[in-house]
């Protein structure tokens, strides 16, 4: 049974990476999130490169994908991409968790940040074009690229359509046609993919890599609706923006910032990936699954604390980068700090994370983007602060020893608030991991202070 | 002496709260020192430019010029947000036609800074997103303030005209019409409805005047949106359709409106007019 998939599965979520001081603090695992695509969009003027990745597992035969796509499109617009990049992307730009550790009350302070990352058979013969031909179907080009077979249809109306797609083996949801009769009448082109079981022995992979198309047109969308028609459930995509100008929001939805910046009890440390989804799910109820999230906004030249490092210039230009040129920094060198005054080789790269979970009835219409003039950073960071543990005796290590299990039942009530756990549970998990709590002093030594 | 109390104190309340909502529960990309950077600007340019004009100072338009601006115009660099909040209210008193201004002023700082800024300043049309509840609450809102300024026949010709070119496209094109529907439910759709299109100082005199504008400005937002698939095409459209308001009026003409209390600079509150067709007449009592 062949799949019919507009977005492509794929699972993200952070990882992995160098993590800024050497060491990394969380580990998740990459699949938590189900259902979920991954899709890169670089985006200057009315050029666009769509990166499409997916995570497909299943019998390669059974892989195919219907991409509506606003122009026409040739061989040369089309490219097979390193699926490392979007890896890097995505760990680069996934949400981070940082960790400090207190200081000794008794000396002058001399704080310390350490983060880490949050972790053939297609190609149609005469016959078939004529069966197309028949059915309104217009075959408007074929190509082999990398391991994929890649043909660009028009059609005059949905029916033909649909089963011009279900003759060649695609499963088409009810439902489909409506949807596909309004992209037809748009004038919308589609572009209709497979894997070539050849190709793919010859090229030697293992698994699906990135379709990329390039094309120009002033529509700066994402075609989200084929995809909600048959599916169960609600569908996760995150968006990788790449512009030159500043940051990227809906036009049509909200787009809104992931809760950032919160202190949140040392055990997080251990599980970041369940609290990350935790975190989003509890997210996406409060917003009633209205709204997009923006989940990390940068300049692509440096990042603080950097999850992973920047993009390099090369793994930019494969995800389409076009506008990069000579003017890049030499080498390829990426910063990992901000540039104190405008360098001359800085790229102009901002890139936006978007996630969004989505079905039919939320987000009835195709996602609708903007390039913003909005060039402030933005990340999703959560902070672990360690409790300092020695056992000085100071006026100020007594003060310090009091506000602790304040600072701790406030970190349990807002991890309680962001993921929507039990706070008793969080109680409980922090008594057990969290020393301090149990070392600290409490009401019932008050006196101790008194005739010190 | 009015014998009522001027809707614009009622639209000055609405705005304040609806950018009190914006700012601390659906989290604008704007501050709410930001804002009062924005509404004391307008404030200032129109105290100074009532010295200049030798008028009245009247803080009523400017803080709801203020307020409209913070509503939509969203900028990293606060001199911009400054020099826009300036450029709407100094537009009001020098851009004008027969003693009437051209411009809704906050239309036109946004228009002009699209059109002269668009690297440093940008509109989010998607920030009210298309909650139910904030769709209730600004038509609820909204419709007293139109119903206060005696102006609800151009919201609601243009609500019905931009109605028409949603369902109608969508019809067009086979949408399910939860499309049109998601669309007429945006926030800014309404925002726009209720507080800009019915400024009653830059739009037509006569009733008839007034539902032609709005089919022209719903139709120039169809053409920016679905022709050449561009954003804020309402904000755009608008600014556009201003500049055929003396060509309409001229067409057909009414009573020139008037705020009670005054604000603005002097012109021709009461136009001649040989017909008084409209439903109102601005009338201190």
């Amino acid at each position: 049974m062949r799949r019919f998939l507009l977005s492509l599965l794929l699972l993200t979520v952070p990882l992995s990476a160098h993590a800024f001081c050497g060491f990394y603090v969380a580990k998740a695992d990459t699949k938590i999130f189900n259902k979920a695509s991954q899709v890169a969009l670089v985006r200057n003027d009315d050029k666009t490169v769509l990166t499409m990745a997916n995570d497909f597992k299943g019998d390669p035969k059974e892989f195919a994908i219907v991409v509506p796509v606003p122009t026409f499109i040739t061989k040369e617009q089309i490219h097979v991409a390193d699926k490392a990049i979007l890896d890097h992307l995505d760990a680069y730009t996934a949400p981070r968790l940082v960790e400090y550790f207190d200081p000794n009350p008794c000396e002058i302070p001399r704080p310390m940040a350490m983060a880490a990352p949050a972790g053939s058979a297609m190609m149609m013969k005469d016959g078939a074009v004529e069966r197309a031909k028949s059915l309104g179907v217009k075959i408007e080009a074929q190509y082999t690229v990398g391991e994929y077979d890649i043909l660009i249809l028009s059609a005059k109306e949905s029916g033909g359509l649909e089963t011009w797609l279900k003759e060649n083996g695609y499963k088409i949801p009810d439902g489909a046609g409506p949807v596909l009769q309004s992209y037809i009448n748009q004038n919308i082109k589609f572009f209709v993919a497979k894997v070539n079981l050849k190709e793919q022995n010859k090229l030697g992979f293992s698994y699906l890599r990135p379709l990329q198309v390039a094309f120009q047109s002033p529509k700066f969308m994402l075609p989200i609706r084929l995809g909600t028609v048959n599916a169960d459930g609600p569908q996760e995509l995150f968006i990788y923006a790449l512009t030159k100008k500043g940051r990227v929001e809906t036009t049509n939805y909200r787009t809104v910032k992931l809760p950032t910046g919160m202190d949140v009890p040392i055990f997080v440390k251990d599980e970041f990936a369940d609290f990350y989804k935790s975190m989003f799910n509890t997210q996406v109820k409060k917003e009633d699954m209205r709204v997009l999230f923006t989940e990390y906004a940068w300049d692509m030249n440096w990042c603080d604390p950097c999850a992973a490092d920047p993009l390099s210039d090369d793994e930019l230009k494969q995800l389409g980068v076009f506008w990069l040129g000579d003017t890049s920094a030499p080498g390829g060198a990426t910063r990992v700090m901000p540039p104190s005054r405008p360098v001359g080789g800085a790229k102009e790269v901002f890139v936006t994370r978007l996630h969004v979970r989505y079905d039919r009835d939320h987000f009835p219409e195709d996602l609708v983007f903007q390039e913003t003039s909005d060039r402030e950073n933005f990340q999703g960071r959560y902070v672990l602060r360690h409790a300092w543990t020695g056992g000085d005796k100071c006026e100020a290590a007594a003060n310090y020893r009091r506000q602790l299990s304040d600072r701790h039942e406030k970190e349990a009530q807002t991890l309680a608030s962001l993921t929507g756990w039990d706070v008793n549970d969080i109680r409980r998990k922090m008594k057990l991991s969290a020393k301090p709590d149990q070392t600290s002093s409490t009401d019932s030594d008050w006196y101790k202070k008194i005739w010190k | 002496m009015t014998s009522r109390l001027d809707p614009r104190y009622f639209q000055m309340s609405v705005l304040g709260l609806l950018l009190s909502y914006g700012v601390f529960y659906l989290r604008f990309d704007m501050t709410w020192q930001r804002a009062a950077l924005i509404v004391g600007t307008t404030l200032a340019t129109q105290y100074l430019c009532s010295l200049g004009w030798k008028i009245p100072f009247d803080y009523r338009s400017a803080l709801i010029s203020g307020f409209s601006l913070s509503l939509f115009l969203r900028t990293n660099h606060w001199e911009l947000a400054v020099f826009a909040a300036a450029i709407a209210i100094l537009s009001k008193f020098t851009i004008r036609v027969k003693g009437k201004h051209l411009f809704n002023p906050t239309n036109f700082a946004i228009v002009f800074m699209m059109i002269f800024f668009s690297r440093q300043i940008w509109v989010s049309p998607g920030q009210w997103g298309n909650e139910a509840i904030a769709a209730c609450f600004m038509l609820g809102m909204g419709s007293l303030v139109v119903h206060k300024s005696r102006r609800s026949d151009i919201t609601l010709a243009f609500l019905f005209f931009w109605a028409a070119v949603l369902f109608g496209r969508s019809l067009w094109m086979g949408e399910p019409m939860t499309i049109p529907w998601h669309r007429m439910q945006s926030g800014v759709v309404l925002l726009f409805a209720y507080h800009m299109i019915s400024d009653p100082k830059s739009t037509p005199d006569s009733r008839a005047g007034r539902i032609l504008f709005s089919a022209l400005v719903a139709a120039g937002a169809g053409v920016v949106h679905f022709a050449l698939f561009r954003n804020n095409g309402l904000l755009w459209s608008l600014a556009a359709c201003h500049l055929l308001v003396p060509f309409i009026d001229k067409i057909l003409p009414d009573r020139r409106f008037q705020w009670d209390g005054g604000g603005d600079p002097p012109g021709r509150p009461y136009a001649t007019s040989t017909r008084n067709g409209g439903s109102y007449a601005p009338v201190p009592s």
